[in-house]
């Protein structure tokens, strides 16, 4: 059985790759008891996501899953090139909601999308169902005799009168090729002048650069990096559950807030199994009682992280950064700070 | 009959709903205009802010046109609606940045002028606001020309809600108005309904003029009508008079006659001819009557449009007329059985005394010879009762309530000339004096006719 999903999986991974030239990072097909597969393209880890599809399928058996993980880059221009997939869902808010705003995503209503609080959907194209922070990750065994950085100032003051500490040590999203990475980055130097600072200063301390969040919590926890800046934290804290060595920062002066978020592309196939996998989402997303999953659900009050802005907002503002001329202008500056040597 | 048209109330009442909702309908439509002109303007109003904003950041770096799109510029877009935004900036009509196909607006020939199109793109009705700007690139001016469009789902959503008010408030506004109307209607009609109602409760010989104060459209139709009335009473009035001129006339000559045949009847010795002559004093006598009865009535007619009501004894007034009629009576050996009582009322004497002695007239000339004549005079609570009953055949079998019509005679009065007059006087005066009158057959003690007067006592 394992190894017919596997020899299945792996045919469409050459499918895909032959036709269409995405480049996937894991594959895999959940069986159901009919023909009917509901073709998912997800940024979201597979060990995160299972859960939430194996519960679907508990209750919904007769349907199939197909289930591709992807840089939020690719996903969007798998959406922008004619690529089949029946339901979308990525971290990138801003590369999602240019889908929608664009035309690439089809409308969709259900009484899950009416119970959704008005901020987290638009124009019932585009649906949130986690409300997701930035956090810093730091290894505990180099902050031993060492006060914990509680704002951006801190850790900029600490970064600087520590460099032998933190040569080399430091992490934190390649903002080129993390569409994820890239949000964070435009949105928080929206938000404050400490950001530049921040990144002329790890600039300076030859920072790692990583496309995931994962592969930076692994070395953090592994000890090759001291601390990673703008973590995702439904995984950081996934991963502390099980690994001391770990711990999350909270950062007082302000924390960003994403929303994960879904459309159905215009070229969905399979419309109702897409719509009943997103109200599954949506209602995850609005539970109120703790569940073993790691994504966040939209409101949760016992997070202690201080969102004094909330979460970012979905509205054609994020349109702003995608500009080719903004994005330009970001990258050159974030090169120019990151990459002094 | 008068043939129903819709009524003037229903008239009004549909008249004004009518015009009412033409008003509710007719500002609906205005609201809802207004609303979507100001709900587009609205949205004209932050893309121009928009198009504004963005030209603001132009700037020219190195001989190239540089631009750092504000956050701030499509923020304000998606503040007020949740539309789908699209945006180009072209330098010279090659585009910079954003959507390069989204072309078709008017280009502004003046620097910061904004234009306004409405065009469809990607499927959807846009409005697109464009600004042009020249920036110094290099040695020479660049023409840019900014462009942001908007759908427009939120300004209808808004319009659809605000129309969607107004239409709830029109028709709350028409229901109100019909309601008035109908209640002004109502109000309206009132003095008329007055009036007519005034005139209805009339008696049935009530010709006097209606002087009610009355609205100025009913004023000429109050004029006419009384007009009328007044015009009807004289020639009443006229025939009644006519009529007493006519019987005065006829009893003078009459009694001239009468007085020639008594005296041929003493002076002719043959027995035929002094039938004939008691024939002709007979004929002569009824004829009399008859003229007598005809001026009692014009009398009645002329008096009661006029009631004297003097406080006065209906048994001293029955008295003296039994007193008037005993020689007539005696001629037929008729005798009277008077019982009084005290029976004060107000009244006109002499047409009571017309009634009573006309009853008392026919009593005396139906009666058998050798009878008595019953008269009663009684007092009960606020009444006063007087019953003549005789002795003759009564009224026979038909129906007696129109025996006191005029003209009107009983169906068993063979033998017995009579003008069908007396009780119609009778009757006249009765009603003039806000009594009544009753006929009926004796039930006990044998055949007979009684007639009840009753009069409200003074």
């Amino acid at each position: 059985m394992r190894l017919a999903c596997l020899a299945f999986g792996l045919g469409l991974l050459a499918q895909i790759g032959l036709a269409q030239e995405i480049e996937v990072e894991a594959h895999r097909f959940y069986e159901g008891t009919s023909d009917s597969v509901v073709r998912v393209i997800s940024t979201a880890d597979l060990d995160v996501f299972e859960p939430f599809l194996l519960e679907f399928q508990r209750t919904r058996p007769a349907i199939g899953i197909d289930y591709t993980v992807t840089s939020s880059t690719e996903l969007h221009r798998a959406m922008t090139q004619d690529h089949t997939f029946d339901l979308a869902i990525s971290s990138a808010m801003d590369l999602q909601f240019k889908l929608a705003n664009d035309g690439f995503a089809q409308s969709y209503r259900s009484s899950a999308t009416d119970s959704l609080p008005a901020w987290a959907s638009w124009r019932n194209l585009i649906f949130a169902f986690t409300s997701e922070p930035a956090v810093v990750v730091i290894s505990r065994d180099d902050f031993v005799r060492q006060p914990k950085p509680v704002t951006r100032q801190d850790l900029i003051a600490l970064l600087r009168e520590n460099p032998a500490r933190f040569q080399g040590r430091v992490g934190t999203y390649d903002v080129r090729v993390s569409g994820l990475g890239y949000l964070f980055a435009t949105q928080e130097a929206r938000a404050s002048d400490a950001y530049w600072r921040l990144t002329e200063v790890m600039g300076r301390l030859d920072p790692q650069l990583y496309c995931c969040s994962a592969q930076m919590i692994d070395d953090v926890a592994s000890g090759k990096l001291a601390l990673a800046y703008n973590v995702l934290g439904s995984y950081a804290a996934q991963r502390i559950a099980e690994d001391d060595r770990l711990e999350i920062l909270v950062l007082e002066d302000f924390s960003n807030v994403m929303l994960r978020t879904a459309i159905i592309p215009q070229s969905a196939q399979n419309v109702e199994y897409a719509g009943a996998l997103l109200d599954d989402l949506l209602r995850a997303g609005m539970r109120d009682t703790p569940s073993a999953w790691v994504l966040p659900p939209l409101s949760d009050r016992r997070d202690p992280l201080p969102a004094a802005f909330g979460p970012i907002r979905l509205g054609p503002g994020l349109m702003v950064n995608l500009d080719q001329l903004n994005r330009r202008a970001f990258l050159d500056a974030w090169e120019s700070g990151m990459e002094q040597r | 009959m008068i043939t129903q048209t819709l009524s003037i109330g229903r008239r009004l009442t549909l008249l004004l709903g009518a015009i009412a909702a033409l008003l509710a309908f007719l500002s609906w439509g205005m609201v809802s205009s207004f609303s979507g002109q100001a709900a587009a303007r609205t949205q004209d109003n932050v893309l121009a802010a928009s198009v504004a904003t963005i030209a603001e950041t132009l700037r020219s770096e190195q001989g190239t046109v540089r631009l750092e799109l504000p956050y701030s510029a499509f923020a304000m877009l998606g503040a007020i609606s949740e539309d789908r935004v699209f945006y180009r900036v072209s330098v010279a009509g090659e585009t910079l940045t954003g959507y390069d196909d989204l072309r078709g607006g008017r280009i502004p020939e003046a620097p910061g002028e904004v234009l306004f199109d409405t065009l469809e793109y990607r499927g959807e009705t846009v409005r697109m606001a464009s600004i042009s700007r020249v920036v110094l690139a290099g040695r020479e001016g660049a023409s840019v020309t900014v462009s942001v469009a908007q759908t427009r789902n939120g300004i209808a959503a808004v319009t659809a809600g605000l129309s969607r008010t107004a239409a709830v408030l029109s028709v709350a506004f028409f229901v109100l108005a019909a309601a008035l109307s109908a209640i002004a209607a109502r109000a309206s009609l009132r003095p008329l309904n007055e009036i007519a109602q005034s005139v209805s409760r009339r008696g049935p010989s009530d010709l006097r003029p209606i002087r009610r104060p009355a609205p100025s459209e009913l004023a000429p139709l109050m004029t006419a009508l009384n007009r009328l009335m007044d015009r009807l009473g004289q020639s009443i009035r006229r025939s009644e008079d006519f009529i007493t001129e006519a019987a005065h006339r006829v009893r003078t000559p009459l009694a001239t006659v009468r007085a020639q045949a008594e005296i041929a009847l003493h002076t002719v010795t043959g027995e035929e001819e002094k039938r004939s002559l008691r024939r002709v004093i007979r004929a002569v006598d009824e004829s009399s009557r008859s003229a007598g009865q005809l001026l009692d009535h014009a009398t009645v007619a002329f008096r009661a449009e006029d009631l004297d009501r003097s406080p006065l004894d209906l048994s001293d007034l029955t008295r003296a007329v039994v007193e008037s009629l005993s020689p007539t009576a005696e001629m037929k050996d008729i005798s009277f059985a008077v019982t009084t009582a005290p029976a004060a009322i107000r009244g006109d004497a002499i047409l009571l005394q017309t009634a009573l002695r006309n009853i008392l007239d026919n009593a005396i000339k139906y009666s058998p010879p050798e009878t008595t004549v019953s008269i009663q005079v009684t007092r009960a609570k606020a009444e006063v009762q007087v019953e003549i009953c005789d002795q003759g055949t009564g009224l026979g079998a038909g129906p007696v309530a129109h025996l006191t019509e005029r003209f009107k005679r009983g169906d068993n009065v063979e033998g017995v000339v009579g003008s069908g007059l007396g009780l119609t006087i009778a009757e006249e005066v009765m009603r003039a004096h806000n009594g009544s009158l009753t006929l009926r057959n004796m039930t006990k003690g044998g055949t007979g006719t009684c007639v009840l007067l009753v009069l409200p006592s003074a």
